[in-house]
């Protein structure tokens, strides 16, 4: 088809300050690849950006089904962002499962670019539509742009000898060369990407530019659209620039701890969603000496890194809810054996097998309270994507400095979200110290640390310090096993009483807003971004709100007792039925209240302010 | 150097101050003092030998012991001995397990050490009862058993450790006694000289819970008739030489040797590096055969922890060695100036 020579009409430019995009369609059709693509585009184009990816469970539902719609969401914008945005404002849907299954969401009047060709009778039935919406009127309420993708695509691939499978499978990449010509995103780095993706079969690299551009082109030249995009860049602080996903900064986040503590690493894991991922990531860095071991299963995954542990490594073990829970009887032995270790859980919904895919913040009590006996473990939670990175630090300076294991609370909405984290200076980071007992002059096995109570890391292979440890419960000084009653208090108090010290080295907590007042809203982990959201929205309105987001969550901050009671109320926003709250209120007998969500999905930003103006009325 | 490097060890140098605390009587004494005795000669430095135990009566082991130590849970010793040995290939790492602990509670991860063959060395205590607790059947104990928790007799049927440890592709599988103590001590020898996994039976008497469990091959009376000790080259005869064991067909049978019965040269010459088909036939013989002690199989292959350090140096030959401020960086990066 010879292209005629078209009058391009000029297209009015309109300045947004944020736009929120989903792509969604068959979990085959490519959109986690065309949104990270997108991202990448506005992130280089100097846009503040959150994104959040959610596919189904399955690896693939049958297409075109409700069950195998796989989405990606991202907001970009030209001001500070906390969240993926609570609505799209654009929808681009691939068949009609996806358009079903996401219109919901779509703020009243959004954008919706549909696939025509995706729109196939079979398909309408697949996704239980009675009559096709793109033609029935029941998109008045939006502005519906249909544009035949899957028929343009075929077009521009006419001839270049591919299957029809191979031709069906690029059509994501028009749909991504068109949503960056509307919002006026470089095209470069998704052809630079695709050719890396595609180096070993140049036609289809060839073929997907193709579409990219034919996609690009076709924003240009088709009169659909009245209207282009201008998003301007954020004023994001100078410096380096990456995006990173929560599993990914984990997974950097435990080589750091390696190379600052000089520590080989150990990872034990067995793959279990949404947690593989850092498994896989960590398994390619062989190079910085780690190891990995995808064990049998979940229990000789955490007993492994334990080992390495006893042997004088840093003993990672990574998991979600379900396999945290098989997990817990070897924790509790490195909490009887003293010795430090990396536990990591990425949240996911639950009971049982639950959501694996979606997201929740239920797994608190099940890490603080879940072991038999009293069983103190320390535990963090990170409080965005980037924050992963850093809170894997701490926790394995912790757990070194006190002989213990640690536990990091992640969840499935910030291991899969994305966000730009500014680059530490790889040089600056502050170094793990790491002193492992030599001299056998004196020595107990568990004599302890006057200023942490610490017991010493011995390795084996230290000559003249051969000792037994092991799960009973031990005599105070010497380690051998003991059933005396008095010493088993004394030993449940000791370990009680060195994982409250921990809280000797938090950085006073810091309050958002004003350090006494009204209301404060409580969060911790993955909330942080709706909460913050939220909180400055409820300021601009001028309520008396403040925001304090806890990093630890056990030991609990020493200051917090303090900052709770210079507030007439306490709100609590989780994504459970109240886990923090009903700590918070145990402890300080506050009288917190909580904000719930158990949805497999995080807060929105215009749902908790809308909760929050109630608790102010 | 430390003069525990240099002063040839005895005995005395692996005993602890610990009270040993078994049963009087109890199969663990006969084992612990073997293992005792066999420490000495290894030339390995103290502190370079661990025992990890999981939970039982055998797995008060390590504390007996003075090498470095860990009772652990129950069932998990060989997982906590893999991520030892793995980061810790300096370290010689002994496994002490018992028959509900390795193949009850445990069994995955004893199977998966034996296939990784990963380099420890397993001592198996099987009483076929559980102790610890007193008197449950177990894992190995014969169908019918009648114990504490199966006052009608056990309708479970037994694992044989050996076909399982064969099963897993072990690369050293064998069986001793308790009370044996010069075999049982040279298994020991062999197995400290095996690199990658080494599971050893030991058959052990528990005199409270199980008493006799292993008579007909301890009792001077019945014990020649039913020991048939493997050896590598030799051919497969017992009851002082005066039977053996004969391949006839797909069937093992007991042949009489000698005058009256069949040549020597008939019967089955025992080799520990062959097809495991014929370890997996003598382990599993009937009530009709005897009991084979020693080597079922020894053979060579790749050690974990010597698979892992050779992929961890290629990657980083080829890669170079790990820069953590490229790492952070990945791939994309934009400027803010």
């Amino acid at each position: 088809m010879e292209s005629q020579p078209v009058s391009i009409p000029e297209k009015r430019v309109e300045r947004l300050d944020a736009v929120t995009i989903r792509f969604c369609g068959d979990s085959g059709d490519g959109m986690q690849l065309t949104g990270t693509e997108f991202t990448k585009a506005s992130a280089i184009a100097g846009n503040d950006l959150r994104t959040f990816p959610d596919f189904p469970a399955e690896i693939r539902a049958p297409a075109g089904t409700l069950a195998g719609v796989s989405g990606f969401q991202i907001q970009f914008s030209s001001h500070p962002v906390y969240t993926p945005g609570d609505r799209p404002d654009v929808l681009v849907a691939m068949n009609p499962a996806a358009l079903k299954a996401n219109l919901p969401d779509l703020v009243p009047g959004g954008v919706v670019i549909a696939n025509t060709g995706g729109f196939t009778a079979q398909n309408l039935k697949k996704a239980g539509y009675d009559s096709n919406p793109l033609e029935d009127g029941s998109l008045s309420g939006y502005q519906l742009i249909p544009v035949d993708i899957t028929k343009l695509t075929e077009t521009a691939l006419h001839g270049s000898g591919l299957t029809t499978r191979e031709i069906g499978r690029s059509k994501n990449m028009f749909a991504l060369g068109l949503m960056l010509w509307l919002y006026q995103r470089p095209l470069e780095k998704a052809v630079a990407d695709l050719r890396a993706k595609f180096v070993g079969r140049p036609e289809i690299a060839d073929a997907n530019e193709k579409v990219l551009r034919a996609g690009h082109a076709f924003g240009e030249t088709a009169e659909l659209f009245p209207n282009i995009y201008e998003v301007p860049a954020a004023k994001l602080a100078p410096g380096t620039y990456r995006n990173i996903s929560g599993n990914q900064a984990l997974a950097l986040g435990v080589v750091a701890a390696t190379q600052l503590s000089g520590l080989k690493g150990f990872l034990g894991s067995y793959p279990i969603t949404p947690a593989s991922d850092i498994l896989h990531e960590l398994s390619r860095y062989k190079n910085f000496g780690i190891s990995t071991f995808q064990a049998e299963d979940e229990i000789a995954a955490v007993a492994a890194a334990i080992g390495a542990a006893f042997g004088g490594n840093l003993g990672v073990t990574t998991s979600s809810g379900p396999g945290i829970a098989l997990k817990q009887e070897a924790i509790n032995l490195a909490v009887m054996a003293e010795l430090p270790l990396l536990v990591i859980d990425v949240q996911r919904g639950g009971p049982s097998t639950g959501l694996p895919t979606k997201t929740e913040q239920a797994d608190l009590l099940q890490v603080l309270y879940g072991r038999n006996g009293e069983s103190p473990v320390p535990v963090l939670a990170a409080q965005s994507p980037s924050d992963c990175f850093r809170t894997v630090l701490e926790a394995a300076r912790i757990a070194i400095r006190y002989m213990t294991p640690v536990v990091v609370l992640s969840d499935g909405y910030i291991a899969n979200g994305q966000e730009p984290w500014k680059l530490p200076d790889a040089s600056e980071l502050e170094r793990i110290q790491v002193s492992f007992r030599t001299e056998p002059e004196g020595f107990q096995p568990y004599a302890r640390d006057p200023e942490t109570l610490a017991r010493a890391w011995v390795r084996p292979g230290t000559p003249g310090m051969e000792h037994r440890i092991g799960g009973l419960e031990k005599h105070a000084l010497t380690g051998a096993v003991s059933y005396d009653p008095k010493n088993h208090e004394e030993m449940v108090k000791v370990r009680a009483a060195k994982v409250e010290r921990i809280a000797q080295d938090y950085a006073p907590l810091e309050v958002e807003g004003s350090p006494s007042g009204k209301l404060l809203v409580v969060g911790w982990g993955s909330t942080h971004g709706a909460i913050a959201g939220a909180v400055a929205e409820l300021r601009k309105r001028g309520r008396d709100v403040s925001h304090l987001h806890l990093r630890h969550l056990n030991p609990l901050p020493r200051d917090l007792g303090e900052i709770l009671s210079r507030f007439e109320r306490v709100v609590v926003p989780e994504l459970n039925l109240g886990q923090l709250r009903t700590i918070l209120r145990s402890r300080y007998l506050v009288d917190a209240k909580g904000i719930n969500k158990v949805q497999g999905k995080p807060f929105q930003i215009a749902e908790l302010v809308a909760s929050l103006e109630e608790h102010l009325s | 150097m430390n003069a525990t490097n240099v002063v040839p060890l005895t005995r005395k140098d692996f005993q602890t101050d610990q009270e040993v605390r078994w049963c009087p009587g109890c199969g663990d004494y006969a084992i612990l003092a073997s293992v005792q005795k066999v420490m000495p000669e290894l030339g390995i430095p103290r502190e370079n030998i661990v025992f990890i135990s999981g939970i039982g009566c055998s797995s008060r082991f390590p504390y007996y012991m003075n090498t470095y130590g860990f009772h652990t849970i129950h069932g998990r010793a060989p997982a906590i001995a893999t991520g030892l040995k793995n980061t810790r290939p300096d370290l010689q790492v002994w496994v002490v397990t018992g028959d509900g602990d390795a193949l009850s509670i445990g069994g995955n991860h004893f199977i998966h050490a034996l296939r990784r063959n990963v380099d420890l060395k397993i001592l198996l205590f099987n009483n076929r009862i559980y102790g610890l607790t007193k008197g449950q059947y177990s894992p190995t104990s014969e169908f019918g058993k009648k114990a504490k928790s199966t006052p009608y007799g056990s309708i479970d049927t037994p694992v044989n450790p050996i076909q399982l440890a064969l099963g897993a592709n072990a690369s050293f599988i064998g069986r001793s006694i308790d009370v044996e103590a010069k075999h049982l001590q040279e298994m020991l020898r062999r197995m400290a000289e095996h690199k990658g996994t080494a599971v050893l039976e030991i058959l052990q008497n528990c005199n409270v819970f199980n008493d006799g469990a292993w008579d007909h091959l301890t009792n001077k009376a019945t014990k020649d008739e039913h020991q048939l000790v493997l050896e590598h080259g030799k051919p497969l005869v017992f009851a002082g030489g005066k039977k053996g064991i004969r391949m006839r067909g797909f069937e093992l049978e007991v042949v009489e040797v000698g005058e009256g019965g069949v040549d020597e040269s008939e019967l089955l010459v025992w080799d520990e590096h062959a097809n495991p088909a014929l370890a997996f036939m003598l382990a599993g013989l009937g009530p009709d055969f005897p009991t084979p002690i020693g080597v079922f199989r020894q053979v060579e292959r790749p050690v974990h922890h010597e698979l892992e350090d050779q992929q961890i140096r290629a990657v980083t030959e080829r890669l170079g060695a790990g820069d953590l401020a490229k790492l952070i960086a990945g791939k994309d990066t934009w400027t803010v100036e």
